[in-house]
C-alpha cells in the first residue's frame, strides 16, 4: 500500500519544478498510462503525488520563429484537431488519427505519452521524424532553468530517459518543416482502435526533384526504445526515391530492427513486418 | 487510509464539495461517494468505455482519471442528460432503435455517441463508428447502436431540433 504523504496541484512551472527538486514526486496528468500500471502494480505512487494539469504555460501550440512548440499538457485530441500542425507537420495530426480511442486523446497529453517512454509510444514515432527536442525544466539555484535534449538520444531503455530526477517535460519543440518536406506514418494492430502498436514505421523527409534529402526513419516496437533507423536513413539520403531506392531501404530495415517475441506479436513477424511498412510507408511518400 | 483532500466541482450542473482521497478514481467517486451508479465499472483500463463521463465537454474514461483532477471542473454523467422533459434525444434514440441488449455498456455508449453529435453535427455512419471505437460492446449489438446515432444526426440535420 502506498503512502502519500503530500498532494500538490501546483500553477506554475516553478511551483512544480521546486517541490519536484525535493524527490519522491510521482507526476500525473491524464492518468492514462499511470492509473492502470498502479492497479497492475507495474509502478507505484510515491510520497508525493502531483497533478500537472493547472499549471500554466505548459499547454497549446505556437509557432515560436521557425519553431513550432507544442506544450507537454497539450491533448492528443487536441493536437489531432489542431491547424497548425495539419498544415506543417501532418504526421503528427496522422499517428493522433490512430492512437488509442477518443476517450483516451480527450484526457492523455503529449508529454505523458513521451515520458512514459513506451517503445510502443505512437506520438513518438512522428516526432523522431520531425527531429523534435524536448524542454526540461528543474529548479536550480533559486530559479527554473531548462535544457533541451533531442529526441532521438532522450530514450534510453523501456521507460527510462535522459530526464533527471527533478526534471519536468514542459514541452517540445521541433523546426517548422520545409515546403517540401514530405512524411508518412504507418502502425499496426489487430485492430484500428485501442492497439498498442505491434510495429510502427514513420518516414520524412524534402523530395528534391525526385531526391529524398535530410531523410529521417523511426521505427516503434521493434527495440528496447522507439529508435532512428540509421541504416534506412543511410541507404535513403541523397538518393532517387525508385523502386531501387526503396529496396534498398527496405533491405537496411532489417540491420536497424531488433525486435523481440512478446505477447503481442514474434520477432520474426515484427521483422517481416518492418520491412513491408517502410516500403509502404516509402511508396506512400512517393504517392504524395 | 490514504491521503484525501476536498474538491470543489460542478456535477451534472449541482456545484458538489467532497472529500476524497487522493489515489481514488473518479469512477468510484461518482458511484461510491455520490451514489451516482448509471456510470458502469467494467474493465477498469480505459479499453471499454462503460465508464465514459464528460469532463469540461470532453468524454474521457472516468475509471482512469484521478478523482482530484476533477476540482472546479464540470462533470457530467448520464444521470445528467435527462432534460425537464424527460430522456434526452440519443437517449430516446437508444430506446426507439432497441439498441440495447444486456444495457452495461449503454451509459457510456450513450455518453459517447451524445458527445460525437454536439462535436459534429454532420456526423456520417462511418464518423460514428470511428468515434465509438473507445465502447465496446460484449453483446456486439451495434448496429442498432449506429442506427441510433443516425436517427439523432438526421433529426438535428431538418432543423426540429
Amino acid at each position: 500500500m502506498q503512502d502519500i504523504k503530500t498532494y500538490l496541484s501546483p500553477r506554475g512551472i516553478d511551483e512544480a519544478v521546486r517541490a519536484m527538486a525535493a524527490g519522491d514526486v510521482t507526476v500525473f496528468c491524464g492518468g492514462t498510462d499511470l492509473s492502470p500500471q498502479v492497479e497492475s502494480g507495474a509502478r507505484q505512487y510515491t510520497a508525493t503525488l502531483m497533478n500537472i494539469r493547472r499549471v500554466e504555460g505548459m499547454s497549446g501550440i505556437a509557432e515560436a520563429g521557425n519553431l513550432v512548440r507544442i506544450g507537454a499538457l497539450t491533448t492528443v485530441t487536441e493536437i489531432r484537431r489542431d491547424p497548425l500542425v495539419a498544415r506543417v507537420a501532418s504526421i503528427l495530426a496522422e499517428a493522433a488519427e490512430h492512437f488509442a480511442s477518443d476517450q483516451i486523446r480527450n484526457a492523455a497529453s503529449l508529454g505523458g505519452n513521451i515520458c512514459n517512454a513506451s517503445p510502443a509510444g505512437d506520438m513518438i514515432n512522428p516526432l523522431l521524424v520531425l527531429d523534435a527536442e524536448v524542454e526540461l525544466a528543474r529548479w536550480q539555484d533559486g530559479a527554473v532553468a531548462t535544457r533541451r535534449v533531442a529526441m532521438a538520444d532522450f530514450f534510453l531503455a523501456p521507460r527510462q530517459t535522459a530526464k533527471r530526477d527533478g526534471e519536468l517535460l514542459t514541452a517540445v519543440f521541433f523546426a517548422r518543416p520545409a515546403t517540401n518536406f514530405v512524411a508518412c506514418f504507418r502502425k499496426s494492430g489487430p485492430r484500428p482502435a485501442l492497439e498498442i502498436s505491434t510495429v510502427s514505421v514513420g518516414i520524412g523527409g524534402r523530395l528534391d526533384n525526385g531526391v529524398f534529402r535530410d531523410v529521417r526513419v523511426a521505427m516503434g516496437s521493434v527495440a528496447p526504445t522507439p529508435l532512428r533507423a540509421r541504416h534506412v536513413e543511410a541507404a535513403l539520403e541523397g538518393k532517387r526515391l525508385d523502386a531501387d531506392g526503396i529496396l534498398a531501404a527496405v533491405a537496411a530495415a532489417k540491420t536497424d530492427a531488433k525486435p523481440i517475441d512478446d505477447v503481442r506479436a514474434s520477432a520474426w513477424y515484427r521483422e517481416h513486418l518492418v520491412q513491408v511498412f517502410t516500403e509502404e510507408v516509402l511508396n506512400h511518400v512517393l504517392g504524395n | 487510509m490514504s491521503l484525501a483532500t476536498e474538491i470543489k466541482f460542478t456535477l451534472n450542473g449541482r456545484p458538489v464539495a467532497v472529500r476524497v482521497p487522493v489515489t481514488m478514481k473518479t469512477l468510484t467517486m461518482l458511484r461510491d461517494l455520490l451514489g451516482l451508479t448509471g456510470t458502469k465499472y467494467a474493465c477498469g483500463e480505459g479499453e471499454c468505455g462503460a465508464c465514459t463521463v464528460k469532463v469540461d465537454g470532453k468524454t474521457l474514461n472516468s475509471c482512469l482519471m484521478h478523482a482530484v483532477d476533477c476540482d472546479g471542473r464540470e462533470v457530467v454523467t448520464i444521470e445528467g442528460l435527462k432534460t425537464p422533459e424527460g430522456m434526452n434525444p440519443m437517449q430516446r434514440a437508444f430506446v426507439d432503435h432497441g439498441a440495447v441488449q444486456c444495457g452495461f455498456c449503454m451509459p457510456g455508449m450513450i455518453m459517447q455517441a451524445d458527445y460525437l453529435v454536439g462535436e459534429n453535427p454532420n456526423l456520417t455512419r462511418e464518423d460514428a463508428q470511428r468515434g465509438l471505437e473507445g465502447n465496446l460492446c460484449r453483446c456486439t449489438g451495434y448496429t442498432k447502436v449506429l442506427d441510433a446515432v443516425g436517427s439523432v444526426v438526421e433529426q438535428k440535420c431538418c432543423g426540429r431540433c
